[in-house]
């Protein structure tokens, strides 16, 4: 069952076409990764479908819901958390304010707690620096924090941008572990990556965004094999 | 009750109470040994020597036995100024601008209160008023004040700054100023068209003007402390403003949404943070505050006009600035010691300078702050950067 299609948007930046024409499907329970170069409108494609901005032209519908025209804040309500680029970790709120900032659109107190709870559990170095400010986080751990952040809200569907981005390898294979553990509880997720192998090897399916434009899309084990993935952005020749 | 009680947060009710004093009486003593080792080094020069001729007192006990009386005004003032100040630096914590109309914001809270007060007048009811019904009128022309102002500023961000949003930095901050002259002007015009008259006074009533004062020895110095009833009325007012303001900002959902609006805008709204909305909050709490600021500067001065923004305004926003913009523990510090600053200037400048330059110099304290802060530290006082990590 189709969760989240996007018919053929377009977004622009002031006068640059960003996005010209993507149509994407994600379906209930899958892991989806969107993979491409520098500026090929991967994080756009993100921002476009979490409403921080507009399609000049082109449909989204989520759950059922045309969600197009919606505003960032409408649409985490409907169960669509989007993480963004470089975590945006509030600085100078604690690990917990941050934690109950990815619950405002909560009001059971329970339910908050229970939640970080879970987001201890999958990551307890949060818990040991529960009231640091996350501004004075390591990399790493503001990634944990900002997962755990996103989880507070249960969504059907979590889009991670980057998450691996400027982290030790070691850190980058727990946060691919937690996503996959993540999806096998039930969380479809969207995932856009630099890092191409690893996120081909934890997704059903993938997409190639070139320039704007959706070039290939495949099951994740044909993109790893097509040779032209491979040598355009899987380091191999 | 108890539910209510479990949830209420004690240590930010009593944590900007403890700020307050320890800023108050932290500056108040900084600023006493100051002119104290001042009066005592020109006791001996010609300074000190016109002042015995004059009045037959040393400098140094003339100091001395004026301080309580300038520590008082001096922190009155200071208060007011402070929570303008707090309107400037919100604004400028969530929209990283200036919001120059805030002094006309101020200024139409001393309007829309005074005027209130007036008509309460003609209605004969204020003359006469027991001590309980005085105070009773006085909370209703503040509450309604702040309402006003909180209204006001509320619709000037929706009119005027909304559709600037993304423009460049300068645009909004010349709005801003546009809109402060226009609102200059717009009180102009309808006090003119309704009473004829710019320049209102305040109605006298209730003990407000009373005065309690107290004597006090200190070796051969005698000490002289008085305090108007109105003074006390003042810091009492701005006092419970800022614990109200600070527990809303440190320890309410509310509060937790304009600091995650402050440090990244974007991300909050992709917390389901409704950020146009937490703009809104931010501009009627800054201009409840000021509204409020602005009765009680005119309680305090008695008389007002339409440019009676101008100065607070432009103090405020220096204490603002000298605090650290956008910090608002450090506006309440700036505001204390700006306070504090212009009011030992106006008193004490007159006799450390023999006469030459009177109290109609004080200002030049306060601005010649306001550059070495620009110069030296930038951030402000309490400025600083929790840097975010790639």
């Amino acid at each position: 069952m189709s969760l989240l299609t996007i018919d053929n948007i377009h977004s622009y930046y002031g006068h640059i076409h960003a996005l010209k024409g993507i149509s994407l499907e994600v379906n209930q329970g899958e892991i989806v990764c969107l993979i491409g170069s520098n500026g090929a409108g991967k994080s756009t494609a993100l921002r476009t479908i979490s409403g921080l901005m507009h399609p000049k032209v082109g449909r989204i519908v989520f759950d059922g819901n045309d969600i197009s025209k919606m505003d960032a804040h409408e649409i985490v309500a409907s169960g669509m958390v989007h993480v963004p680029e470089g975590r945006g970790i509030f600085p100078t709120l604690t690990v917990k304010e941050n934690l109950e900032m990815g619950a405002f659109t909560l009001t059971d107190r329970h339910v908050i707690e229970e939640r970080m709870e879970h987001g201890f559990s999958l990551f307890p170095r949060l818990k040991e620096r529960i009231d640091q400010f996350g501004g004075t986080l390591s990399g790493g751990e503001q990634q944990m924090l900002a997962i755990a952040r996103g989880l507070m809200l249960d969504p059907k569907l979590l889009m991670l941008d980057e998450p691996s981005m400027g982290l030790a390898p070691i850190l980058v294979e727990l946060i691919f572990d937690i996503v996959r553990k993540l999806n096998e509880q039930g969380t479809t997720i969207l995932l856009v990556e630099q890092n191409a192998l690893m996120a081909l090897s934890i997704a059903h399916r993938g997409y190639v965004l070139q320039t704007g434009e959706i070039t290939i899309s495949d099951s994740a084990e044909k993109l790893r094999n097509d040779k032209a993935v491979q040598k355009a952005y899987l380091g191999m020749s | 009750m108890k539910q209510f009680l479990r949830y209420l947060n004690v240590k930010e009710l009593v944590r900007p109470i403890g700020q307050m004093l320890a800023f108050s009486l932290g500056s108040a003593a900084v600023m006493s040994a100051i002119i104290l080792v001042l009066a005592l080094v020109l006791d001996k020069t010609a300074v000190g020597t016109a002042l015995v001729n004059k009045l037959n007192v040393s400098l140094f006990s003339y100091t001395l036995s004026n301080l309580p009386q300038v520590v008082i005004d001096g922190l009155t003032i200071g208060f007011v100024y402070a929570a303008i100040a707090l309107g400037y630096t919100m604004v400028y914590g969530v929209l990283q601008f200036i919001n120059f109309a805030h002094s006309e914001i101020f200024a139409v809270g001393a309007f829309v209160g005074v005027e209130v007060l007036i008509f309460l007048q003609t209605l004969g009811v204020l003359s006469g008023a027991s001590v309980f019904m005085a105070y009773a009128y006085l909370s209703l022309a503040i509450l309604l004040a702040m309402l006003a102002a909180g209204g006001l500023a509320v619709t000037v961000e929706k009119i005027a700054y909304r559709p600037l949003r993304n423009a460049p930095r300068l645009v909004p901050l010349t709005a801003a100023i546009g809109v402060s002259f226009l609102l200059q002007d717009l009180i102009r015009l309808v006090e003119g068209l309704t009473t004829g008259q710019f320049n209102r006074i305040i109605p006298t009533f209730g003990n407000f003007d009373d005065r309690i004062t107290g004597k006090m020895t200190l070796g051969a110095t005698k000490l002289f402390i008085g305090i108007s009833v109105k003074s006390i009325i003042v810091i009492v007012a701005a006092v419970l403003m800022l614990v109200a303001l600070n527990y809303l900002v440190n320890a309410t959902k509310v509060g937790k949404a304009i600091r995650a609006v402050s440090q990244d805008m974007r991300t909050a709204s992709l917390m389901g943070i409704n950020v146009n909305r937490i703009i809104s909050i931010t501009f009627l709490v800054g201009g409840l505050l000021g509204g409020a600021a602005g009765l009680l500067y005119a309680l305090k001065f008695t008389r007002i006009d339409p440019f009676i923004g101008f100065f607070p305004g432009i103090k405020a926003f220096t204490a603002a600035v000298l605090g650290g913009i956008g910090n608002m523990t450090g506006a309440l510090l700036g505001g204390i010691i700006l306070g504090l600053l212009e009011t030992f200037a106006g008193s004490y400048l007159g006799v450390f300078t023999m006469g030459a330059a009177g109290s109609e110099y004080k200002d030049i304290f306060a601005f010649s702050i306001l550059i070495l802060v620009l110069i030296f530290r930038p951030q402000g006082l309490m400025g600083k950067n929790v840097g975010q990590k790639a």
